[in-house]
């Protein structure tokens, strides 16, 4: 099968090693920035695939699959079960590799070799890379890295990614294996006996041999090293997925009795694997490693972690490197803020400027450059934020924070993993709820899930600083420090996560009761971070945001401004606004006139949008809307903003910007809302109805995305439509509570 | 010898791994982060509410919670 002529198609090769082993660097080292990010059909584990700019005479191409860092391949989260999966060539995405390099840190071997002689059953031509090969000598060890392939049997480079030394070297061994894996029989994989399966007590071997054999009785043929998954892990783990739906009952059952016949026979499950695994590991390493210092050395990241997780320093760096972090978001994204949203008006104004008024300039300018625009703005946020979070966990403090947190997290149902997906949540739900799935504990999990879409994501930024800007005092309290703006800001950013810890707890204490879990977690050593690796990160989501705001907003932008238009009759509107812009061209012209076709523009303007398809569902809404302070223009807003929370600005824009309102003198949105009037004359928006809009921002489940990532990740309906429900009453009766404490507060 | 687990070490003791104690998943799951009998292992330190612990492990940094750490007997080096 794999000596087929194959120089027609690509090569595939997995990159594999346990986290924190410089997989990334490794990989972006190989790859350079030709990285393209998606998810496994399926189980959204996310997975990197990427060109090598390499020519191999045997395969057309290189393609490079990177799996997710994992101690072992026992299949006990999603993230294991998916790499044996892309390794057994089960996952429809992803061709069977012809090779695989498997990455390991020098300077901790025993630990990373248990990964390795689990990938070796797989009997895949295999490429060690032995990274971290510069740090050996400062950790005062040293390493016989041909020792190490001669009692390995496999191809062992030594390299240090992150400083790009031995990345040719990788490359030529690569193509090497390549070959010979295409042009002989034993395609360089290690004879069975070298495997420390060999080592497995007998009654369990041939456990496998019988089964492997009713498998391909059953039309299923199963690699050796899946059945040893099923018997090994546990029943509910994932590596039930791989097999069809017709046998997978009778496949329980033969487990089980399987498990209690080698049960007789004394082969204690799981612990023998293990025990086998470092029995042959230990083996390997004769005379590979010396330890020149036996004496452990305090290392610089002993001493700086004495101080980050200290009891009360530790804390106190916590709640300033978080505060930091989200001022800077502000300070620093102010100016390419205000580059993109000149840009805009810019591009928008020269699209009036080439073509006469009628229904389709209003579609370009109103809808999609209003719409696209007003989101696109928040890109600079959105990017710093991910800066920081990729910069925390690059350099190592991510761990320590998840170290520090596990005491309160796990009093709440959570663990300290679940620091992560709640901090990547701040930035966006989706990625936050896809990295709940390095949680084992399944109640951990969900938890975690449930309450991710209440971390104050990016995508209500742009709620939140429209809201701001346009109805909270620019004034700075005590002694100039501190700005209520920012404070606002800082207030919304929190109110999520503080509504959260009493959800969570009413989630472990009614929804998921069940014994606690486990926190096993390497602290890896303080490092500077890696530019190419933040950059990578950075760019990733950046793009992923722009693809939304493409899409997704492009359309709900477009459904909004044709909601907004029809049905009403434009001619009258087109016409005075083709009359206005020749007077404006005019240098004579007079201002009086002006002004007058100004106010007849914005009066038909406002009759037709009240006449709209949207005005006409806003009237509907409006009684529903109207204890939390809003008119039906925010209740249809808040409606067509069910995509995306961020929507709702674009829609806005689009409502206003079709609605009137506004003159030539007008400086966008915000000032569009700050004189929207009642028909009775009294402003709409005020300081109580802003924050209204913003707690119930701050806790509804908006956005279709979020969703559907629960839906992928559960399995289930239920779970989505439990967020929805439970999360939009909290929003409703939050916008209700606020709105009328600020009411009596503001003119009691 | 009196028999003591992970959990027993002060910050900067040091012990020697004799078993890991049950036959479960969470078992597998140690031995696999690499507490292996015979291995010496440090405690480096605890989080600021007392739990998790901190151990020095062949070469590396665990993170363990205290209920965990009970299932791994030492003896004193």
């Amino acid at each position: 099968m794999a000596n087929r002529a194959s120089s027609d198609r690509p090569a595939t090769v997995a990159l594999i090693g346990n986290p924190n082993t410089g997989k990334s660097s490794l990989f972006n080292a190989l790859c350079g920035g030709q990285a393209r990010v998606g998810n496994y059909p399926g189980v959204t584990v996310e997975h990197k695939t990427a060109r090598m700019p390499l020519a191999c005479s045997t395969f057309k191409s290189i393609e490079l699959v990177d799996l997710p860092g994992t101690y072992s391949l026992s299949a006990r989260s999603a993230d294991e079960a998916v790499s044996v999966e892309v390794l057994c060539g089960e996952m429809p995405s992803v061709a069977k590799p012809d090779a695989v390099i498997v990455i390991l840190d020098a300077t901790n071997l025993e630990r990373n070799l248990y990964l390795l002689s689990q990938v070796l059953e797989l009997q895949l031509p295999t490429l060690v890379a032995l990274n971290m090969w510069d740090r050996l000598g400062k950790e005062g060890m040293k390493l016989d890295a041909q020792k190490l392939s001669e009692s390995l049997g496999v191809r062992v480079v030594c390299t240090s990614a992150s400083k790009r030394f031995g990345i040719a070297e990788v490359q030529s061994a690569l193509l090497e294996i390549l070959e010979k894996a295409n042009s002989t029989d034993s395609r360089g994989v290690l004879e069975r006996s070298a495997l420390a399966s060999a080592s497995f007590p007998k009654a369990f071997l041939e456990s496998v041999d019988e089964l492997e054999d009713w498998f391909g009785a059953q039309g299923c043929p199963l690699e050796r090293f899946q059945i040893e998954r099923l018997l090994i892990d546990d029943s509910q783990a994932h590596s039930y997925r791989v097999i069809p739906k017709r046998i997978s009952s009778e496949v329980a059952q033969r487990i089980a009795t399987t498990r209690e016949h080698l049960a007789t026979q004394g082969v204690s499950i799981p612990l023998f694997e293990t025990r086998a695994r470092y029995g042959w590991i230990k083996q390997r390493v004769v005379g590979v490693v010396e330890r020149q210092v036996r004496e452990r050395r305090v290392s610089t990241s002993d001493r700086i972690d004495r101080w980050l997780t200290h009891r009360w320093m530790g804390l106190l760096f916590f709640i300033a490197l978080m505060f930091l972090i989200f001022q800077s978001i502000t300070a620093f994204a102010s100016w390419p803020m205000d580059g993109i949203s000149f840009g805009t008006q810019w591009v928008g104004q020269r699209v009036e400027g080439m073509m006469a008024p009628g229904p389709l300039r209003s579609l370009l300018v109103d809808g999609i450059i209003a719409g696209v625009g007003a989101v696109l703005v928040f890109l600079p946020q959105i990017a710093i934020l991910f800066f920081f979070i990729a910069v925390l966990e690059d350099c190592g403090y991510m761990s320590r924070a998840a170290f520090m947190m596990d005491k309160f997290m796990s009093a709440l149902g959570m663990s300290g993993k679940s620091f992560l997906p709640l901090m990547s949540s701040f930035a966006c739900a989706i990625p936050g709820i896809m990295a709940t799935r390095t949680i084992e504990n399944r109640r951990d999990r969900m938890v975690t899930l449930l309450i991710a879409p209440l971390m104050s994501c990016s995508a209500r930024w742009p709620v939140y600083v429209l809201m701001v800007s346009a109805f909270v005092p620019k004034q700075a309290v005590l002694g100039g420090w501190v700005s209520v703006q920012g404070a606002v800001l800082f207030a919304m950013m929190c109110i999520g996560a503080l509504v959260a810890i009493p959800v969570a707890w009413l989630l472990k204490r009614f929804v998921f009761p069940g014994a606690p879990s486990t926190f096993i977690m390497e602290l890896s050593s303080y490092k500077w971070p890696s530019f190419r690796v933040v950059a990578m990160r950075v760019w990733e989501r950046v793009l992923s945001f722009i693809a939304r705001a493409g899409s997704l907003i492009f359309v709900t932008s477009v459904l909004v401004w044709a909601a907004a238009y029809f049905p009403g009759d434009h001619s009258l509107l087109d016409q005075a606004t083709a009359r206005l812009e020749a007077e404006q061209a005019d240098p004579n012209a007079d201002e009086a006139k002006t002004q007058a076709w100004t106010s007849q523009i914005n009066q038909l303007k406002s009759d037709l949008i009240s006449k709209s398809y949207l005005g006409m569902a806003g009237q509907w809404i409006e009684p529903i809307v109207r204890p939390l302070g809003w008119d039906g223009k925010i209740g249809v807003a808040v409606l067509a903003s069910f995509p995306a929370r961020e929507v709702i600005v674009a829609t806005l824009g689009t409502i206003y910007s079709l609605g009137g309102g506004q003159d030539e003198t007008s400086q966008g949105l915000a000032e569009n809302l700050r004189s929207a009037t009642w028909p009775d004359g009294r402003p709409v928006y005020n300081l109580a109805t802003a924050c209204s809009i913003m707690v119930f921002f701050a806790l509804c489940a908006q956005c279709v995305s979020t969703l559907v990532t629960i839906r992928r990740e559960t399995n289930s309906w239920r779970w989505p439509i439990f967020s929805f429900v439970y999360m939009t009453t909290l929003a409703y009766l939050g916008a209700w509570i606020v709105y009328n404490l600020m009411r009596f507060w503001l003119d009691p | 010898m009196v028999s003591i687990t992970l959990n027993d070490l002060q910050e900067g003791q040091y012990g020697t791994i004799l078993d890991v104690e049950g036959n479960d998943a969470l078992a597998a799951r140690l031995l696999e982060m690499g507490l292996i009998p015979g291995e010496v292992v440090e405690m480096i330190g605890q989080a600021p509410m007392g739990d998790p612990v901190e151990f020095s492990v062949v070469g590396y940094r665990l993170s363990l919670r205290r209920i965990e750490a009970r299932r791994v007997r030492i003896e004193r080096t």
